[in-house]
């Protein structure tokens, strides 16, 4: 498909005898935001970095902008990959670091770039290995927005920011993106804040995509039911529970799916309450299921049209 | 708001709040996708959906290259439709809370009465 900016086809990554990423294969549309989200060690910055072009994949295909990015200028000049631990030469400050960037990308703004270091307050002469974490980050997201790059990555682009900071990059981000639409392919564990910026988010757990989805549709692939322990119990049946709390007599599940509308009916009967999750919540779901236990992609019900979907909300 | 919502019904309902309270006049533009996105910080096609939804049930417009305006009638439309919601959505929760107290229906519709003039006074 034209349409996809990134797109990978049984993508595996090996260190030795440790699988890191595992026949992935997945697709991500030009000019979105997406969220690469899944626990430490799930293969996010490693997908990211085979697609910068940084690492050499064991098999499979990787393709950004319709080619193989590994030792490939043209994708390469495309392509901006903004992460906290990037290496800069020595003596370097972050002035260097803005100057040697403008002749990196060629699409470029000196002037956002002077904007973004201001509300970041980054002080231009501090050589770069005297800088905190969070000015580290800060440093990887004014180059990662004012590269202006058609694929931009943003791996934790957060690490060491405070709240104010974090709220700042959201606002830039956002407003970047809407005047100058291009491709974000974020990783983040602080799913809350970051959920509605997404359009579409992707998964992985041990190196396997377990979803990959518009936001919309990933929160309505699982809800919860609360009440009673027992109705919960009767009320489940043979569907796949993600998370299972107790409190007293009192039970809470997560469960994969839908809920029909026999469920609703049946729990309200039983005076059980039918919830939605956050994105949040069943990202940490997903992560507490074993390697090789279903993924929510084979549970939940085939696949909606946009259509359908907004009518079953309404 | 109701966090439970998808994010787009969300941006849906704030915009019909503010054409029932006025801060939207009819046949007044409404804010753009963009800056809906920027002031809730939300992604650009969410909003756009949320508009888009109103567009749909013809609360709103689309001006080619101008905007979205407010379509005359839209207050009443709104109106209408959430007064059919109401006993659902406001008398129904009200009268379980109640029931559940032990306050009947006739105390409740006293309260009711007291707090209406309460609140009148004021």
């Amino acid at each position: 498909m034209m349409n996809l900016a990134i797109e990978t086809r049984s993508l595996t990554k090996k260190y030795g005898n440790t699988t890191v990423l595992d026949n992935l294969t997945l697709g991500i549309e030009k000019n979105t935001i997406c969220g690469l989200l899944g626990r430490n060690g799930a293969g996010k910055t490693t997908l990211m970095s085979i697609l910068a072009g940084q690492e050499l994949k064991t098999s499979g295909q990787a393709r950004v902008l319709g080619a193989e990015p590994f030792e490939n200028a043209q994708v390469l000049a495309g392509l901006s990959f903004a992460r906290e631990n990037q290496k800069y030469p020595e003596e370097f400050k972050v002035s260097h670091v803005v100057r040697a960037a403008a002749w990196f990308y060629a699409g470029w703004d000196a002037d956002l770039a002077r904007r973004l270091v201001g509300e970041f307050r980054l002080p231009l002469k501090t050589p770069i290995k005297k800088l905190s974490r969070g000015q580290l980050s800060a440093v990887a997201i004014v180059v990662g927005l004012a590269s202006r790059a058609p694929v931009t990555f943003f791996d934790e682009p957060y690490l060491g920011l405070d709240a104010t900071a974090r709220g700042i990059f959201y606002d830039l981000l956002l407003e970047d993106y809407m005047e100058h639409p291009r491709t974000i392919l974020m990783s983040t564990h602080l799913i809350d804040e970051a959920a509605n910026l997404l359009e579409h988010v992707v998964v992985l757990q041990d190196g396997r995509k377990v979803l990959d989805s518009s936001v919309e549709e990933a929160t309505r692939s699982a809800f919860t039911l609360s009440g009673t322990a027992t109705a919960v119990d009767t009320a489940v049946g043979g569907r796949q529970i993600l998370r299972s709390q107790a409190l007293g007599g009192l039970r809470s599940v997560t469960i994969a799916g839908n809920p029909d509308e026999r469920l609703r009916t049946e729990a309200k009967a039983a005076g059980l309450e039918v919830g939605p999750v956050t994105l949040q919540e069943l990202v940490a779901a997903f992560g507490l299921l074993e390697s090789g236990e279903s993924s929510l992609a084979a549970a939940s019900s085939p696949p909606q049209t946009q259509h359908e979907a907004e009518e079953a909300i309404r | 708001m109701d966090e439970s919502k998808p994010i787009f019904i969300q941006v849906a309902e704030q915009i019909e709040g503010r054409i029932l309270d006025g801060t939207y006049p009819e046949e007044t533009q409404v804010p753009s996708t963009n800056e809906f996105a920027a002031y809730m910080r939300i992604n650009p096609a969410t909003a756009g959906k949320g508009l888009n939804r109103l567009v749909d049930t013809g609360v709103l417009y689309k001006r080619r290259g101008i905007g979205m305006f407010v379509a005359t009638g839209a207050r009443a439309t709104l109106t209408a439709t959430r007064r059919e919601a109401f006993g659902d959505q406001y008398v129904i929760p009200l009268l379980h809370e109640a029931a559940r107290l032990g306050i009947d229906p006739e105390e409740l519709i006293a309260m009711i009465g007291q707090r209406a003039a309460v609140a009148g006074q004021a």
